[in-house]
């Protein structure tokens, strides 16, 4: 044979082998046992939630339509329809009054609502849950990482709001420690709604269509005393009216305000505060059991 | 003793769709096995059942010593999971990423920095750590992706199709760096639809076709499975072709396809780098000069179509009707089946 190329023979062996020195060794983890501390679920939880809170804070621009929407409304009704419903211009500035509680509750439970949903419906959508699902976490601690991030959000546009409502007149009338309570009360409403948000999340097959779920809360705020005196109402819809979640915290937040609140004299009515924590205690368990039963067991 | 991934007739059905009609699978501890099969094949959701993100309709799983059915966090414990799809927040930086993974793991925050830290230098990351992983680029997604996997330093991986849409660079970094994990104990169950990815990274392959192990072997194993070795050789000069052609057909199994303009004999064999080495000096001794000579074997994806293709189905299909729960009879329609198909491989190859 002639000196030039020699024949390479394949010698038929797993051209795949590892060679010696290919790439880095990959670095051992420092901590290899895994605690058991039941401080786990706080912890997890936290980390979840500061996750969702960095992540409202890069995405200015949503936070900023969230908080913008409920302004604007303020100053709609306050301008535009306060005086028509109210009657005249006395009535007007009771009006005001009587509507500011029932404003807070309804932008915050739509916001709440939706961005809990979307989020969750996201992190499914994105195989960002798969991730926490094969980490040997605590169950529900990624939802309810969400829900402390919305109420994060939602006492951020609480606060907004109470500056936009004493602007256009809206006074409390109790002393601050009532008004304090009133707005916990609507927190609290608020943070049950996100757990119903969060349920919705883990259902739907988008967060597109995680967007366009609030519609169902609607109903819940039109039948309501938010708006308009149930007394205007018809009988059937009175009752639906006062044993609504959503009528009970609005006419507390209104007594602990001060502010003009008429009750009929059901029990939800005449024990505002009591009915409205009692909806929302009610709220978390059973949508939380859904939402974190749906974590658990969905599969994409 | 099972190995460090072990299942045994998994089935699962969507609705309708059967998708685990009966998955068995076995890897040794420090083993990687490929998981090859086309789309639907049920790759994907033998991953999900045993990185406990899914449940099973029948069957059992074991990870790392635990029965993933019955004590799933104990599994969760032991695995590493990087997705088909790359799953890491977008708007959190490389590094919060991993350090979020290291304290959801238990780490206390120093550790999880710590961590976080070494896991970016390892994937080549560290210029990149404090940028959003939105700005990065597929490859870094995916290394990225590959080292929230490795956070808790579990001694047993799964990566569903790691490589998918990933330009040549970028695969043989990330290969690499799957190299360098394998090559550090981890056991390693691979998904993928690249039989070249297969062939490089994996001890043994089996082959999944309708929610199921069709075949099952190394890579050499496979290969001989879909037909004959053959000895390929280009000639030196055209005058000694002819007579060349005629001197080697003693040492085939099979008449010499030949190329003229090229030069070229491919000559079907028996004995692989033994009887190569018989006739390199054969041809030594009768002075022919050749510019290259090789034993190639088919291809694995010639062992991929000649399982998974539209014939194999059908005369699996076949065998199972006519079988009736005769295993003669199966096995009579598998060897058909298996002639007829090395028959097709070989005519393809040779056009």
């Amino acid at each position: 044979m002639s000196a030039s190329t020699p024949p390479t023979i394949d010698p038929g062996v797993n051209s795949g082998s590892i060679q010696a020195g290919t790439g880095a060794t990959p670095p051992v983890a420092t901590v290899a046992s895994y605690p058991t501390t039941p401080g786990r679920f706080p912890r997890e939880a936290m980390v979840c939630a500061r996750r969702q809170i960095i992540k409202m804070f890069r995405l200015p621009e949503l936070m900023a339509f969230n908080l913008l929407q409920p302004l604007l409304f303020i100053l709609l009704f306050a301008y535009v329809f306060a005086g028509a419903i109210g009657g005249g211009a006395e009535g007007r500035d009771d009006y005001r009054e009587f509507m500011m509680a029932g404003f807070f509750a309804q932008c915050i439970l739509f916001a709440t609502v939706s961005s809990s949903a979307t989020n969750i419906a996201q992190d499914m959508h994105k195989g960002m849950m798969d991730r926490f699902r094969s980490l040997p976490m605590t169950r529900g601690a990624v939802l309810t990482g969400r829900t402390i991030a919305d109420f994060v959000q939602n006492v951020m546009m609480l606060l907004m709001m109470i500056v936009m409502a004493l602007i256009v007149g809206w006074r409390i009338h109790e002393g601050f420690l009532k008004a304090l309570a009133g707005f916990g009360v609507i927190l609290f409403l608020a943070y049950s709604f996100s757990w119903v948000g969060a349920a919705i999340g883990t259902m739907v097959r988008t967060p597109e269509a995680a967007a366009g779920v609030v519609v169902i809360l609607f109903p819940l705020t039109m039948l309501s005393n938010a708006l308009v005196p149930p007394s205007t109402l018809p009988r059937v819809l009175q009752h639906v009216v006062n044993w609504n979640p959503y009528s009970a915290t609005v006419q507390s937040a209104r007594e602990l305000f001060g502010n003009e609140a008429p009750a009929s004299d059901s029990w939800p009515m005449q024990n505002a505060t009591l009915a409205s924590l009692g909806w929302s205690v009610l709220i978390i368990l059973v949508f939380r059991t859904i939402a974190v039963r749906r974590y658990r067991g969905v599969s994409r | 003793m099972p190995g460090a991934i072990y299942a045994e007739g998994l089935k699962k059905t969507f609705g309708d769709v059967t998708t685990l009609d009966g998955m068995d699978l076995s890897v040794p501890s420090g083993s990687v096995l490929g998981l090859l099969g086309p789309n639907g094949s049920g790759k994907t959701t033998t991953v999900r059942i045993l990185t406990t993100l899914l449940g099973a309709d029948s069957g059992t799983a074991m990870v790392a010593g635990h029965d993933v059915f019955k004590d799933p966090q104990k599994v969760r414990l032991n695995i590493g999971l990087s997705g088909q799809y790359a799953a890491v927040d977008e708007i959190l930086t490389g590094r919060e990423n991993l350090q979020m993974i290291a304290e959801l793991f238990g780490m206390s925050t120093r550790h999880a920095r710590m961590r976080a830290d070494e896991l970016l230098e390892w994937s080549g990351l560290t210029d990149a750590g404090n940028r959003q992983s939105k700005t990065y680029s597929g490859g870094m997604r995916r290394r990225l992706d590959l080292a929230a996997a490795m956070v808790g330093n579990p001694p047993v991986m799964f990566m569903d199709e790691p490589t998918t849409g990933l330009d040549p660079h970028n695969r043989l970094l990330l290969w690499e760096a799957v190299e360098a994990l394998v090559a550090n104990g981890t056991t390693l169950l691979l998904t993928t639809q690249y039989l070249e990815e297969a062939d490089r990274l994996a001890d043994s392959i089996s082959v999944i076709d309708h929610g199921k192990v069709i075949a099952s072997g190394t890579s050499n194993e496979l290969k001989r499975l879909a037909g004959h070795e053959r000895v390929e050789l280009i000639v030196r000069w055209p005058e000694q072709f002819d007579w060349t052609v005629e001197f080697l057909t003693r040492f085939g199994t099979g008449k010499p396809v030949t190329d003229r303009s090229a030069h070229q004999i491919t000559l079907p064999i028996e004995g692989g780098a033994k009887r190569l080495g018989k006739i390199l000096s054969e041809l030594d001794k009768h002075n022919i000069e050749v510019d290259d000579i090789g034993l190639r074997r088919p291809t694995l994806d010639e062992v991929f179509l000649y399982l998974t293709g539209e014939d194999a189905r059908q005369a699996r299909r076949n065998a199972t009707v006519y079988g009736e729960g005769s295993p003669a009879d199966i096995r009579e329609a598998e060897t058909t089946l298996q002639l007829k198909l090395t028959h097709i491989v070989q005519t393809t190859n040779r056009v």
